[in-house]
């Protein structure tokens, strides 16, 4: 790996000065692993095609509302449930709102909420298994019978109970989604930081009387970081359905503001006599969660040595020709 | 063996009761059915309010823990109270329980059958057209939340409904009113509810058909290079004898498991189907009780719920047992 990361870097380097590119070779400039994990996840196609899916939708969401004509507060007297035109991109309600500019704003939450409650909840999920795993006995078992207990507890009830209480501010559904999307992480993470708890470099550093918390800041949790990346990539698209489903039975993002969610609620009564009403809503909801995942998987392939390598396309069994039998 | 199954069972006890009582409280604490009672015109006066939510004990006005020993000593005693309007919750439980189970029944074989299916075919067509047509089709489901699968089977089947100009599918309910009596008489009810079955069945249907197919693609191709499967091969089976008879068994053992499990969740995931078609199942029943306040039926869903979840872990956990050789040696 190292070296063809070498000899890919010579030619960009030298390209100009191609006579004394051979002499001055000099010591091999080895790509950090940062790099090379980087360029391992630009050669996966799943990853680039969710990455750039992902970005122009993150485009679509935030710089959209700039060059929209229409607000989302906006309403046109002139133009009642009108199908899309060039003046409203995605056509108007019912009350005449611009389409467009709601559906944006869906998205600009559903990828906040999203992005937000993969980190916050892949971070405490990293932390307790860190820390149950490690420091195993009593602290262990505590933590894992939580982890139990709230697997247990349905989320959809607990967040539709709260709901009224948080009245119109969605934000507070970030940490509450986060609560209850953490726990089948820990579990894995805790398996793997008892294997790695042994480990020489682990037990150097306790001997040499390293604290706890910086033992597992800084010699355990690194260790984890593919699983961890991975999790958060595919806890995005599993808050976005959380969020938009939430939403979809008013217990989330409430009417007076939007949610993807609230949008298809909507538009799924009347979605055949207008269509615009729910497809442009469902289809980039369906779409964002299709560039999550792509880049999710994608990130598995490379980053996640675990993972099995199948995505790939791996040689053809040929038994036929081997055993020379019937098929 | 048994010594596992009795731990087990018992730590799962205390998990339901913990989990059920941690629900009971919240719900309790949390919803308000006294304000369905000022909806009401003329508005009942306070005292006579006060007495009927004391005797349905979901007065707000009681201390929790109060009102938490009066619900824990019945559920004991096999009674999870009454509803707001005072009908008995079991009776309702169970009437709700069998519609879930219906809907539920079917769909969940339907797609597991069709996803293990697909999944095989899929893996042993690794990289090929087939593969990655299947492939793509349960990711793109598997991206669709529940809500827009519903509606968009709704739309096509009001295409198909309008280009045939028969009422082939229904998507409202789980029966119209008087289709028994129709000139087919019973039969022609009978064929009512298989309409009314059809798409909701095929929602979830669709929805568990991708999660099957991913899984069951991807064991699949775990067992295709193994060790066994060669050696079939080498003593003389054709290949689609050797992945059936020796690579399928193997790969099936950890879906019947994951089956088990997925079907304790859906008792309650199914909650977006019913509420989309209309289905008065326990799902349905939970949504809507947590909109009118109703404690005790919140509390009783989710006590049943946590149950299932927990009863179907430790089914997953006997079929493993019992279909695993590998672990059977080990626990014995």
């Amino acid at each position: 790996m190292s070296g063809n990361g070498a000899r890919g870097r010579g030619p960009q380097g030298g390209g100009h000065t191609r006579g004394d590119g051979m002499s001055d070779a000099g010591p091999l400039d080895l790509p950090s692993p940062r790099a090379l994990a980087a360029r391992r996840v630009l050669g996966n196609a799943r990853a680039v095609t969710g990455l750039v899916l992902l970005g122009l939708l993150f485009l679509l969401a935030f710089a959209g509302p700039l060059v929209s004509p229409w607000g989302h507060d906006e309403i046109d007297f002139t133009a009642f449930r009108r199908p899309p035109s060039p003046e409203h991109w995605f056509g108007t309600t019912g009350s005449g709102r611009d389409v467009f500019a709601l559906t944006v704003r869906g998205m600009q939450k559903s990828l906040l909420i999203g992005l937000c409650v993969a980190v916050l909840s892949t971070g405490l999920a990293a932390v307790v298994g860190a820390v149950a795993g490690y420091l195993g006995g009593w602290v262990d078992r505590l933590l894992m019978w939580g982890v139990d207990l709230l697997l247990v507890l349905p989320w959809f009830l607990v967040v539709a109970v709260l709901s009224p209480a948080l009245g119109g501010r969605w934000p507070l559904l970030i940490p509450l989604l986060a609560a209850f999307m953490w726990m089948v992480t820990a579990r894995m993470v805790r398996g793997m930081t008892l294997s790695l708890r042994h480990r020489e470099y682990v037990l150097a550093a306790r001997f040499l009387g390293v604290s706890t918390p910086r033992i597992i800041a800084r010699h355990i949790l690194p260790n984890l970081a593919s699983l961890l990346i991975v999790d958060a990539s595919l806890g995005v698209s599993v808050a976005i359905i959380a969020e938009s489903a939430l939403s979809y039975f008013g217990y989330g993002v409430r009417p007076p503001d939007t949610s993807l969610g609230t949008l298809i609620a909507d538009g799924s009564g009347t979605a055949l006599a207008y269509p615009w009403l729910f497809g442009f809503a469902g289809g980039l909801l369906v779409l964002i969660v299709v560039a999550v995942n792509l880049t999710g998987d994608g990130l598995r392939d490379v980053l996640d040595p675990a993972a099995p390598q199948h995505p790939r396309p791996r040689p053809r069994p040929r038994t036929p020709r081997r055993y020379g039998g019937r098929t | 063996m048994t010594t596992f199954l009795l731990r087990r069972l018992a730590g799962h006890a205390v998990l339901v009761v913990l989990a059920a009582s941690a629900a009971y409280l919240l719900a309790a604490a949390a919803l308000d059915p006294r304000s369905n009672y000022a909806d009401r015109s003329p508005r009942p006066p306070d005292a006579v309010v006060d007495a009927e939510l004391t005797r349905l004990n979901l007065n707000d006005e009681t201390p929790l823990p109060q009102r938490y020993a009066v619900w824990a000593r019945g559920v004991l005693h096999g009674d999870f109270g009454r509803t707001w309007q005072g009908e008995p919750v079991n009776d309702e439980l169970w009437r709700r329980l069998r519609v879930s189970l219906r809907l539920l029944a079917a769909g969940a074989v339907l797609g597991g059958v069709l996803g293990v299916l697909l999944g095989v075919y899929a893996a042993s067509r690794n990289g090929r057209m087939p593969d990655r047509l299947i492939t793509f089709g349960s990711f793109l489901l598997l991206a669709m939340p529940v809500f827009v699968l519903a509606v968009l089977l709704q739309l096509a089947a009001r295409q198909v409904n309008e280009f045939t100009g028969l009422r082939l599918f229904e998507w409202v309910g789980e029966s119209s009113p008087g289709a028994g009596e129709g000139p087919f008489g019973p039969l022609g009810g009978f064929g009512d509810r298989i309409r009314h079955l059809l798409l909701p069945t095929a929602t979830i249907a669709l929805a568990q058909f991708s999660l099957y197919c991913r899984y069951q693609r991807a064991m699949m191709l775990d067992v295709l290079d193994a060790d066994f499967v060669r050696t079939a091969r080498a003593k003389g089976l054709r290949r689609r004898d050797a992945l059936l008879r020796h690579g399928l068994r193997t790969a099936l053992i950890p879906m019947t498991t994951y089956f088990a499990y997925t079907f304790g969740l859906l008792l309650l995931g199914a909650m977006f189907t019913e509420k989309i078609f209309g289905w008065h199942g326990l799902g349905e029943w939970l949504v809507d009780s947590i909109t009118r306040g109703d404690v005790n039926v919140v509390a009783a869903v989710n006590c049943f719920a946590a149950a299932a979840v927990l009863l179907a872990g430790l089914l997953s956990d006997v079929a493993y047992v019992v279909l695993d050789p590998r672990v059977r040696r080990r626990a014995a």
